[in-house]
């Protein structure tokens, strides 16, 4: 039996199979250097990087929950200066795409560091975060609404020649209309979900778990509304769909491709299993073999309704 | 480098009041006193994420791994319920340690728990000829424990109770602020509860004692990526920054905390 293909192409990149880290899970990669090989992944996704250093919100940052996990890091990371200088480096000699996630404050900080990042060596493309629910300027204001969402992505669309990934929330009324004003800005693809808003309470205490108060939900316990955002999203835009939300194991992977997904993140998963995105796509791998599909592509969108 | 891998239950026994001593037979790449593993405490997502515990002691000739832990939660106890020959799942050794002095006198300070990586620590500081005195403190005398093992070490323990049952009657800082009255020591290293470790922390830089202390936050990687386990730090500009328990600590310098 021959191996089957993993290749999937996506906003102009060629991905050597469907399988990314999610946005701040991941760090900027060498944490996990001796957990998997780096070179193995579909693509590499940085944590989200600002402009300035991010302190991020004070501890406790995060709170688990039935199979799930609440985080309110609130984008902690060295700024854009930093990230160049002293992340790059390491991340530019891995062969698997890099794509750098960028966050901001205000649609001229995105701008900026879309700008910034434009033409930068090693770097594939960038993954706009407009749907964080930790920091209290930008992030989720801009993808909560299609009109502000389609702003800012045609705003970085205007600076910057690199493949543009909207990153969406699914704290929204209507995901796909958001997902459709990102593809009329000039998205080449969308991903999806970030987390769902949510808070823990300590009864003894009788305060919030989370020192921010609220979080950001993710890992199994939404998989479910991820499932419905992937499969709603991949029917109504034409551009690709990245995949993301409790993917755990290569059958809930399989699962977002069948709904449509052209790639999946995987997220809280690392953080339990370091070495879950090699078993994944081995999974992947040993799923298509024992079918006969011989390429990857055949399954995805292919669930029957 | 750190590792993943699964390790078998050889033992795991009550040693006090939901207190619970695990021995796992696991080959790791020289762990040192004050790191921790990360295991799994449960075969399901749920509980999703790993338990950080520290090293309780190693012993590199039988491949063995000692854990002591109390049952606080859903994770402990699922962990209180394995048996020999069960496997676990672990990563680790991870984290900083401790670093012991140039000079030989150290003074190390344990509250409940806290005893947990200082025997690590006491048996590899007696080991390496350094004079160890260990201040243990509990609730009541059945908390104080795994002293009797400590016997035979050029240990010398000094007991405190709140209630009065064994040793000093009083908190275990108290009789360190009696003792450091007269006595001298090149370091002081803590693990406990957060108010202990802040008297500590005070005591020592009174009088200019290097201390170092091992703190706890929510902890969710493990491997210093997703930022979850974060404590405020002084930075050398004196300017404050968050730093992750996992990998900058657990084992702090006890004068860089923002207590
Ligand atoms: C580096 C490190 C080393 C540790 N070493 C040891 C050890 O050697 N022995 C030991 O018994 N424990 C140790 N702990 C604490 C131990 O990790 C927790 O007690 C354990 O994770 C609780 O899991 P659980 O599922 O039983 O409880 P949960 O159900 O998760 O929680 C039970 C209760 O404890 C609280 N809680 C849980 N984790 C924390 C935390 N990190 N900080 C504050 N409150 C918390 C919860 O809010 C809840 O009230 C260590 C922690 C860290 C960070
Ligand atoms: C600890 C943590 C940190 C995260 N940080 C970011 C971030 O910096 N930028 C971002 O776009 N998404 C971030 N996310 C969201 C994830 O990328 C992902 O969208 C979400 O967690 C759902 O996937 P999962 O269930 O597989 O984790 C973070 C998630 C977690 C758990």
């Amino acid at each position: 039996m021959v191996k089957p293909r993993m290749e999937v192409e996506l906003a102009g990149l060629r991905l050597q199979n469907p399988v990314m880290p999610a946005s701040g899970t991941f760090g900027f990669g060498e944490e996990y250097e001796g957990y998997l090989d780096l070179n193995s992944l579909g693509a590499i996704v940085t944590k989200s990087v600002t402009l300035e250093p991010t302190p991020g919100n004070p501890p406790p940052r995060v709170a688990e929950t039935p199979a799930g996990l609440l985080n309110s890091i609130g984008l902690q990371n060295p700024g854009l200066e930093v990230f160049l200088r002293e992340k790059m480096p390491f991340l530019r000699q891995l062969r698997p795409p890099v794509i750098v996630n960028i966050a901001g404050r205000t649609l001229e900080e995105y701008v900026e560091l879309a700008r910034r990042l434009d033409g930068v060596d090693g770097v594939a493309a960038l993954e706009v975060n407009i749907s964080c629910p930790n920091v209290k300027e930008g992030g989720l204001a801009f993808g909560s609404s299609p009109e502000q969402a389609a702003r800012l992505i045609r705003a970085v669309r205007r600076v910057t020649t690199l493949p543009i990934i909207a990153k969406l929330s699914p704290n929204v009324t209507d995901v796909v209309a958001v997902a459709k004003g990102v593809e009329a800005a000039g998205a080449d693809a969308v991903s999806l979900i970030n987390t769902l808003q949510g808070m823990a309470v300590d009864l003894e205490r009788r305060r919030p778990v989370l020192g921010n108060i609220s979080g950001g939900l993710s890992g199994p316990a939404v998989k479910p509304v991820a499932l419905y955002c992937v499969w709603r999203v991949a029917r109504e835009v034409m551009i690709p769909v990245i995949g993301m939300g409790g993917i755990m194991t290569a059958t809930d992977a399989l699962e977002f491709l069948l709904a449509g997904a052209r790639a999946v993140a995987v997220g809280t998963a690392n953080l339990v299993n370091p070495r879950a995105m090699a078993e994944i796509i081995a999974g992947l791998e040993a799923y298509l073999l024992q079918h006969n599909i011989e390429d990857v592509n055949q399954i995805i969108g292919a669930l029957e309704v | 480098m750190s590792s993943l891998w699964q390790g078998e239950v050889v033992a795991n026994t009550a040693v006090g009041p939901d207190i619970y001593h695990l021995r796992l037979r696991t080959a790791l790449p020289g762990p040192r006193p004050g790191q921790f593993v990360h295991l799994r405490c449960g075969s399901s997502w749920d509980p999703l994420l790993r338990r950080p515990l520290s090293i309780h002691d190693y012993n590199p000739a039988r491949q063995e791994l000692e854990l002591l832990y109390q049952v606080v939660g859903r994770g402990t106890a699922w962990l209180a319920g394995r048996r020999p020959g069960d496997f676990l799942d672990g990563l680790g050794p991870l984290g900083r340690g401790f670093t012991l002095p140039p000079g030989p006198r150290v003074a190390l300070v344990a509250g409940g728990l806290g005893i947990a990586p200082l025997f690590f620590l006491a048996r590899v500081a007696a080991a390496g000829g350094y004079q160890v005195t260990l201040y243990v403190g509990a609730r009541s005398r059945d908390g104080l424990l795994r002293l009797e093992t400590l016997q035979g070490l050029a240990v010398e323990v000094q007991r405190a109770t709140d209630d009065g049952s064994a040793g000093f009657a009083g908190p275990v800082t108290s009789l360190l602020a009696r003792h450091l009255e007269y006595k001298q020591y090149d370091g002081i290293f803590a693990c406990g509860p957060r108010a202990m470790l802040a008297e500590v922390a005070k005591l020592a830089g009174q009088r200019g004692i290097p201390a170092e202390v091992s703190l706890e936050e929510r902890m969710a990687c493990g491997l210093g990526a997703c930022r979850g386990c974060v404590v405020a730090l002084y930075g050398e500009d004196g300017s404050i920054a968050y730093e992750n328990v996992c990998s900058a600590g657990p084992v702090f310098p006890a004068e860089k905390i923002v207590w």
